[in-house]
């Protein structure tokens, strides 16, 4: 076992799959000479040339597409967008041509591509930077997205992603890139995707989250542990296919459930699980499902007011306490 | 008038430059020799090219005795140039009109079929562009690969796929190109490599530009080619598409297809310059224009541009000037049109100016023209009669192509279903 960040687990992956597999190359902006906006592809340039880790123009819908075109002539492109609000310049061929040539053509050539892209707010970059907007995408049949929270989790879907045959958005996130996890040695695991995980066991109450609310989340867990309260938390780690029945598990047999979410509420991911959750579990909520989300504003600049747009540590213990307290267990 | 800089605005100004529109990638240097300087290039629009100065400075000669020449003004129409119909095998021109032909009768049933309710959804046709689609597929080799625009029947046929197979896509059945599951906008077999119609405008650019991509990843020889509409080069995709194929020396051929309108927005109407083999000029990439009514003025441009990108593994761009016989879709009665413009596309059908040619040249006679007639009549009955006949696509596959490798939790709902199923 060693210790390392997800940056390194990403990094290490990328490198590993690039020797495994003479068809995965990498392409973004600035990935090779400046070895990363975020410095994922550290010295891959070097290692690999530029034959494999390709520079592009600032050109979103036409690098994204062009990686599109290379994957359906069967190369493997690993595809770096700067960060997930980039992403809206290749909306076009990400929605309307990655996730569509497999069906639309009746099956005859898929698209072996993997799209990685931080979110996050919490970093002071204002509006246009700042948004989490993985629901665009995870809407979309046709498209698998996947969302891990720890370097091991970051590490096994990456590969999966890369060795999958169809477009697979891989969501990271600014907030998780120095986060430090166990990755065993020489790990080979291929992740399942469409899975989601139970990373924490507990009996009174269901917390969910994915990508950086699932570490959050945990955090929340082993805190609200110290207070005698017994927190189950959820990754999602994929969220398409979404794997309800994992949640649903849960909540049948906690009785209540809280989601943290990066994104904006209305109509956000939180939404679709809390849906499921009245679907499959109705029967056994002793409370409303809660949702805690971003404030439903464009993220501002100033750190007071972007702290508390953000969902915490505390609005979500808050929140857990809440659902706790309508079920009828006093917990302050 | 605008003003332009003036380092700008001189290229413009230069006599316009022909590399290798005249040229014959196909024909032997002796008929080279004989041939006439414009042989492709006739009609109104006279066909030139603009070749930016520093392309001109960088790129090599052109290779297939291709030349560089001044158009000098010349003007000259279909009379009183027929082409080098003499110096073409008569069995390959007779080829060329019956794909042609077949492309005509094929797209005059599936309208027919539309009207009938027999095809849903939309429908553009290729109607007075059988002369650029067959020049143009004339000049792919088997292995080239073809992306287009959503206006792609004849385009699929030319391409080797089965009137059949297109038919049948057209009428949504499991026998059809995609199984059912493209339509009309959306052909595409991997066998021919035609790597798909595409029915969002500009679509297409990016994925035949990473196609080309991919070719030079893996130092193959094939070349992409990608169609497009005059409409098309105003939208991003265009601009970023052409930026990177030149960038990274990559070997695709963009085909603007010069109809001169985009549903009913004239070209000058929207694009700045209407011009647009001149297009290529902020990119570095060569372009030509030719006349798309003409069926060996399309081959030759196409060829010498096909096999200088094989060679030269760049990018090129060529613009065919045609008109559309009929409205932008099947449904559009086209009533922006005025009876001088409808008039106009009739006189310039590629097929009528074709056959005379041949007939003049006495080649097409009345006995081969029955037989060509007759042929073509009876293999788009064929295809029509298949389509007709074959089963439309169960419903039990309607989960089958969402996801090339399976994946656990992924939903198979049908509308009504319980999110939890029994
Ligand atoms: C992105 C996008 N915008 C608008 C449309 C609707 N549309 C379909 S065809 C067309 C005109 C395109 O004209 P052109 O490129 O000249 O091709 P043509 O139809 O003349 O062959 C438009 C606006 C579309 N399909 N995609
Ligand atoms: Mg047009």
């Amino acid at each position: 076992m060693s210790v390392i960040t997800y940056r390194q687990a990403l990094r290490d992956t990328l490198r590993a799959e690039m020797h495994r597999d003479e068809n995965v190359f990498l392409m973004g902006e600035e990935i090779g000479v400046f070895e990363g906006s975020y410095k994922i592809t550290e010295g891959l340039l070097k290692e690999f040339g530029e034959r494999r880790v390709r520079d592009t123009p600032i050109a979103e819908e036409g690098f994204v597409g062009a990686a599109i075109g290379a994957a359906m002539l069967g190369l493997r492109p690993v595809v770096e967008i700067m960060t997930i609000n980039f992403s809206l310049i290749a909306i076009d061929q990400i929605i309307n041509h990655a996730a569509k040539i497999y069906g639309m053509f009746g099956g005859q050539t898929s698209v072996p591509m993997v799209i990685r892209t931080p979110g996050g707010g919490g970093q002071q970059l204002g509006a246009t930077h700042s948004q989490n907007i993985e629901l665009f995408y995870s809407f979309v049949p046709g498209l698998k997205v996947l969302a891990p929270s720890t370097p091991a989790e970051a590490a096994a879907m990456l590969r999966a992603a890369i060795r999958d045959d169809d477009p697979v958005l891989f969501l990271e996130n600014l907030g998780l890139y120095n986060s430090k996890g166990e990755v065993p040695e020489g790990d080979e695991t291929v992740a399942e995707i469409g899975r989601a995980a139970v990373t924490r066991e507990g009996t009174d109450i269901t917390l969910i989250g994915y990508s950086r609310m699932a570490m959050v989340a945990g955090q929340v867990a082993e805190a609200l542990a110290a207070e005698g309260i017994s927190v189950e938390v959820v990754d999602l780690r994929s969220l398409r296919p979404l794997d309800r029945q994992t949640i649903v598990e849960s909540v049948c047999k906690t009785g209540s459930a809280v989601i943290a979410e990066d994104d904006w509420l209305t109509y956000g991911i939180g939404a679709e699980i809390a849906a499921s959750i009245q679907e499959g579990a109705f029967d056994y909520l002793d409370a409303p499902v809660r949702r805690v989300a971003m404030a439903e504003v464009p993220m501002p600049y100033a750190k007071p007011l972007e702290s508390a747009a953000l969902p915490s540590v505390e609005s979500i213990t808050t929140a857990v306490k809440e659902t706790l307290n309508a079920v009828g267990r006093r917990v302050g | 008038m605008r003003v332009l800089p003036r380092q700008l605005d001189q290229p413009l100004l230069r006599p316009a430059v022909e590399p290798g529109v005249g040229a014959h990638a196909l024909a032997s240097p002796e008929q080279q020799a004989t041939a006439p300087a414009f042989s492709g290039s006739t009609g109104p629009e006279e066909a030139d090219s603009y070749v930016e100065r520093h392309t001109m400075a960088d790129t090599a000669k052109p290779k297939g005795g291709g030349t560089t020449r001044s158009t000098g003004g010349r003007r000259r129409s279909r009379k009183d140039s027929p082409s080098n119909i003499a110096d073409e095998q008569p069995k390959v021109l007779l080829e060329y009109y019956r794909q042609m032909l077949l492309i005509r009768r094929f797209e005059e049933r599936t309208g027919q079929a539309y009207t009938q309710a027999r095809i849903g959804g939309y429908c553009h046709l290729n109607l007075g562009e059988e002369a650029t689609i067959v020049g143009l597929m004339t000049a792919l080799q088997e292995r080239d690969y073809l992306f287009t625009n959503y206006r792609d029947h004849g385009y699929a046929i030319g391409k080797g796929m089965s009137p059949r197979s297109v038919m049948a896509e057209l009428y949504g059945r499991s026998t059809g190109a995609a199984k059912g599951w493209g339509g009309s906008m959306h052909m595409y077999d991997t066998e021919t490599r035609m790597l798909g119609g595409y029915g969002i405008v500009g679509g297409q650019l990016p994925l035949a530009t990473g196609a080309a991509l991919a070719i030079s990843y893996r130092g193959g020889d094939e070349v992409v080619m990608c169609q497009m509409g005059d409409g098309t080069t105003n939208i991003g995709a265009w601009h970023e598409s052409l930026n990177i194929a030149s960038l990274w020396n990559l070997p695709v051929i963009f085909v603007v297809i010069n109809n001169y309108t985009g549903m009913g927005t004239p070209v000058e109407a929207s694009s700045a310059e209407p011009e647009l083999y001149k297009r290529g000029s902020a990119f570095r990439i060569e372009g030509v224009r030719v006349d798309g009514r003409d069926v060996l003025a399309v081959r030759d441009a196409a060829a010498n541009l096909v096999e200088r990108a094989r060679s030269e593994q760049r990018p090129f761009l060529l613009e065919a000037t045609s008109y559309r016989m009929k409205g932008h879709s099947v449904v559009d009665p086209a009533k922006y049109r005025t009876k001088e413009q409808v008039e106009e596309a009739r006189s310039n059908d590629p097929i009528t100016a074709f056959e005379a040619t041949l007939e003049k040249a006495g080649i097409l006679t009345e006995e081969a023209k029955q037989e060509i007639a007759d042929s073509v009549r009876e293999e788009v009955a064929d295809a029509a009669e298949f389509a007709e006949n074959s089963p439309h696509p169960e419903v039990s596959t309607l989960f089958d192509y969402t996801y090339a490798t399976p994946v656990a939790n992924e939903s198979r709902r049908m509308p009504a279903d319980p999110v939890f199923a029994e």
